[in-house]
């Protein structure tokens, strides 16, 4: 087995991986930083998020006022100190893009232009049009390119981390292109491997985006945190789930049920503002997890239309205009056009909530370092504490950038101090890492990844969706504990060498099932409803703070499931709060400036 | 309905030249190409392409289409009423079914420094005007999918050429009024395999999923290449 020595490993090389990485080698120069990555950089999935990334811009705006709008938009689940780090620091991370040539939308006069965003109380969202995640993500490549003490590794899969009493020693990866197993050893690995949106059924993610790196992490005893935490983002295309982004709604686009009403208006989101006249934090500018729930009672009522067999709603865009439209939103016409044969200037478009992201991930502190010594996890992997139960759009891409940079440069602190290992108990590991492997091929097999899969996701669909109830629940953690057991005997069946997608899709279904069990179980466990986790069930199903004002982590058992454990949230000066949008927000704690020191 | 897809495959290990093979996929309105080739997949797990987002963006899912560079992902059935042939990226190494070796393209796009060369230090954002932005704009909306490689003829003929996306990257610096960078560019945009490699087919902005137009940058490329020889005449 090849054996290859770095100082620090990135796993995943999307916006948190590529931030990080440069990060570590601008900290120290003399260091070599791996970044490996299942796919080409450029293909990581934060390409595809569209409308911005928060920072405190225009001088009515405060650290204060994005400080609340977060936490409250958390439904008091984030911690208090890493969002009072990340709204401090966010602004310099979208300056430091720019500075690195990211294409940012301008006014006429040559500075950054912001927009309005779902739950947030002022225009603080930078844009590059509505391509803002993959201009990030290719100005961050081609920026990785100047530097020679990075080394890529495209198309590695890794298959487990290496870890010795308790620290890290390092990767074991499928080289993709090879099928050769290959050990890269180093002082500290970053963990920035995305979220695992693609265990649901309707999503918007990219095939890629399957909870690897919160497996990796899980089977070596790394919490999980807030897992039960899915966010539905409002507006997907029909069947396919592709993203139309938040930014609509911050132009002005409203949403219309089948009567072609304004519905949101009935869910605590009114009074209605005029077309054309979008206003922050009313109606389609409320948060996600809201206008989703709100998508679910007008489904409820038998309010939504039908579109080739889905239920949905209107997104309408048209008093836009052609031309702001193709200034704004160039790429959303593209995909309407494309996806669902619609000109948004002239007809609404059909959309449904689809899964979109996942709040929870491996538990980290501030610093970005997990439980293992030498492990650091950032992004959506991560559960740094940023979004608790419920994430504000236009924060994701901003804490890549300020978490990924802070992983970078604690890690580059970290590999200069590190002694060296004992690495006979790593060529154990990868032994039988190794066998495991090779006892997975066979000539033929009954069961497929593609029939696992698809029960796997449409199991997290009906039992961990908008809302959910016990029974439900126990119904999908059922299903989940029989497709283990199939997953057990499941077999791969080309036993090729080069590009062995069935063998990389085998491994991952591995990593989403173990997923999907601590996000089944944790939603079990929080038998009251906040944020982006709504429970049905009597008593069940208001916000209880004596009971779960606390994180969730699931560990893993000796069996393979998940335990539950409760953590304390950190509350530094934002007590908990009713949460209020629309009219009923004035004059409770989330609007004013009560009491935040940031 | 039902359609019949041809796919090229392409094992390294048994075959010394890819060899078409049919599929029947189910297919509506909506069916994508790469739609079709899941569905293949599901029949024949062993069938390798590379995709992601399904959404043009990502740029993983480049194929020949009856010959023509097109993103799997907004290409569809319904436009092909007969048969539809699905091969790997011309111009490109196959390393297994649909997927190339990619590596040519990244070097070239390394080559010409596609990232901001500004000395200048500050905490503030540059000044940049909507028309000064417009200037490079379109080229930087380039996704790396490599298409306009396979419907190079240029690129066909000589892999050291730099090609359509990698000169685009290099016009798309050049052109942003942030960047001090070009004079470090010139040499590789100059150099036999620069901007001179191109014969101007155009080819390559017609199979552009993202209206970049390449074609346009390498042929603006030509004009600073131009002045930069002329200029470095009257230079002591």
């Amino acid at each position: 087995m090849q054996q290859l020595q770095q100082d620090i490993i990135v796993v995943g090389g999307g916006g948190a991986g590529l931030r990080a990485a440069i990060a570590a080698a601008d900290t120290n120069p003399g260091l070599q930083v791996a970044l490996l990555s299942k796919v080409y950089p450029m293909r990581s999935h934060t390409v595809a998020a569209e409308g911005g990334a928060a920072a405190v811009t225009l001088e009515q705006d405060s650290l204060a006022g994005h400080f609340q709008d977060t936490v409250s938009g958390s439904d008091w689940l984030a911690e208090q100190d890493v969002v009072e780090y990340f709204v401090k620091h966010a602004y310099q991370e979208l300056v430091q893009l720019e500075r690195w040539g990211c294409p940012w939308s301008r006014k006429a006069d040559g500075s950054i232009q912001v927009r309005r965003f779902g739950g947030m109380k002022t225009e603080r969202t930078w844009f590059a049009a509505d391509k803002t995640g993959f201009h990030i993500l290719h100005t961050l490549f081609q920026t990785s390119l100047k530097d020679p003490t990075i080394t890529r590794f495209d198309e590695y899969f890794v298959i487990d981390l290496l870890v010795v009493e308790q620290q890290i020693a390092g990767v074991l990866a499928i080289h993709f292109s090879t099928g050769e197993l290959v050990q890269i050893l180093g002082k500290a690995v970053i963990l920035a491997t995305g979220g695992a949106g693609r265990v649901f059924h309707y999503n918007t993610n990219g095939g890629i985006v399957t909870g690897d790196g919160m497996a990796l992490a899980y089977r070596h005893g790394v919490a999980l945190r807030d897992m039960e935490f899915v966010q539905y983002h409002p507006t997907g295309l029909p069947g396919s789930g592709i993203l139309i982004t938040e930014a609509c709604r911050g132009e002005g686009g409203v949403l219309l049920n089948k009567d072609g009403y304004r519905y949101l208006q009935d869910y605590g989101l009114g009074p209605e503002t005029p077309v054309g006249q979008p206003k922050n934090k009313y109606m389609e500018l409320g948060p996600r997890d809201k206008l989703s729930q709100a998508f679910w009672q007008q489904q409820q009522r038998g309010l939504t239309a039908d579109y080739h067999g889905h239920a949905v709603v209107y997104l309408d865009l048209r008093h836009l205009g052609k031309a702001h439209l193709a200034n704004r939103l160039p790429f959303i016409c593209e995909l309407a056009k494309s996806y669902v044969n619609i000109d948004p200037a002239t007809a609404p478009i059909p959309i449904r909530p689809a899964v979109h992201y996942t709040m929870g991930g491996i538990l980290t502190d501030i610093n970005c370092q997990t439980s293992i010594a030498g492990l650091f996890a950032v992004g959506e992997c991560a559960s740094v504490g940023l979004h608790g139960a419920n994430r504000l759009g236009s924060n994701s891409l901003s804490e890549l950038l300020v978490f990924g940079k802070v992983a970078g440069e604690q890690a580059a602190a970290l590999a200069l101090k590190t002694n060296t290992l004992p690495l006979s108990a790593v060529a154990t590991q990868c032994t039988r890492q190794q066998t495991y492997i090779s006892s997975l091929f066979a000539d033929s097999c009954d069961d497929t990844v593609h029939a696992i899969r698809t029960e796997l996701t449409l199991a997290m669909e009906q039992g961990c969706g908008i809302y959910r109830d016990n029974a439900g629940l126990q119904s999908c953690l059922s299903t989940l504990q029989a497709l283990k057991i199939r997953y057990q005997q499941l077999k791969v069946t080309d036993n090729s060498k080069a590009y062995n997608s069935a063998l990389l899709q085998h491994l991952e279904l591995g990593f989403g099932l173990d997923v999907a069990d601590t996000i089944c179980r944790s939603a079990l466990a929080r038998t009251e409803s906040r944020g982006a986790h709504q429970r049905l069930d009597e008593g069940m199903t208001q916000r209880n703070d004596s009971d779960f004002l606390k994180h969730s982590l699931a560990i893993r058992q000796p069996d393979g499931s998940a335990a539950i454990s409760w953590q304390p949230v950190t509350i530094t000066s934002l007590p908990p709060a009713e949460r209020h949008y629309g009219s009923a927000e004035r004059g409770s704690a989330g609007s004013g400036s009560t009491g935040s020191s940031v | 309905m039902s359609k019949t897809i041809n796919i090229a495959r392409y094992n390294p290990q048994t075959d010394s030249q890819p060899q078409l093979q049919a599929f029947q996929v189910d297919s509506d309105n909506s069916t994508s190409v790469l739609d079709a080739l899941l569905q293949v997949q599901q029949q024949d797990p062993s069938l390798g392409f590379r995709w992601s987002c399904r959404m043009a963006i990502c740029g993983s899912c480049g194929v020949m289409v009856n010959g023509i560079p097109k993103l799997g992902c907004k290409t569809f059935l319904r436009d092909y009423p007969d048969k539809l042939t699905v091969s790997a990226l011309a111009h490109f190494n196959v390393e297994k079914d649909l997927i190339v070796d990619m590596q040519p393209f990244l070097t070239h796009l390394a080559a010409v420094k596609p990232y901001l060369i500004n000395a200048e230090q500050s905490s503030q954002p540059h000044r940049q005007t909507p028309a000064q932005l417009a200037k490079y704009q379109q080229f930087a909306n380039c996704i790396n999918c490599g298409l306009c490689y396979s419907a190079c003829p240029q690129f066909g003929l000589n892999p050291e050429f730099l090609g359509p996306a990698a000169i685009t990257l290099a016009q798309r610096y050049n052109l942003d009024s942030r960047d001090a960078g070009k004079a470090a560019r010139m040499p590789e945009l100059n150099s036999k395999n620069g901007v001179w490699g191109c014969t101007f087919v155009g080819f390559c902005s017609e199979v552009c999923p993202k209206k970049v137009d390449p074609a346009a940058a390498v042929n603006q490329g030509k004009v600073a290449s131009a002045s930069d020889f002329i200029i470095s005449m009257f230079k002591p």
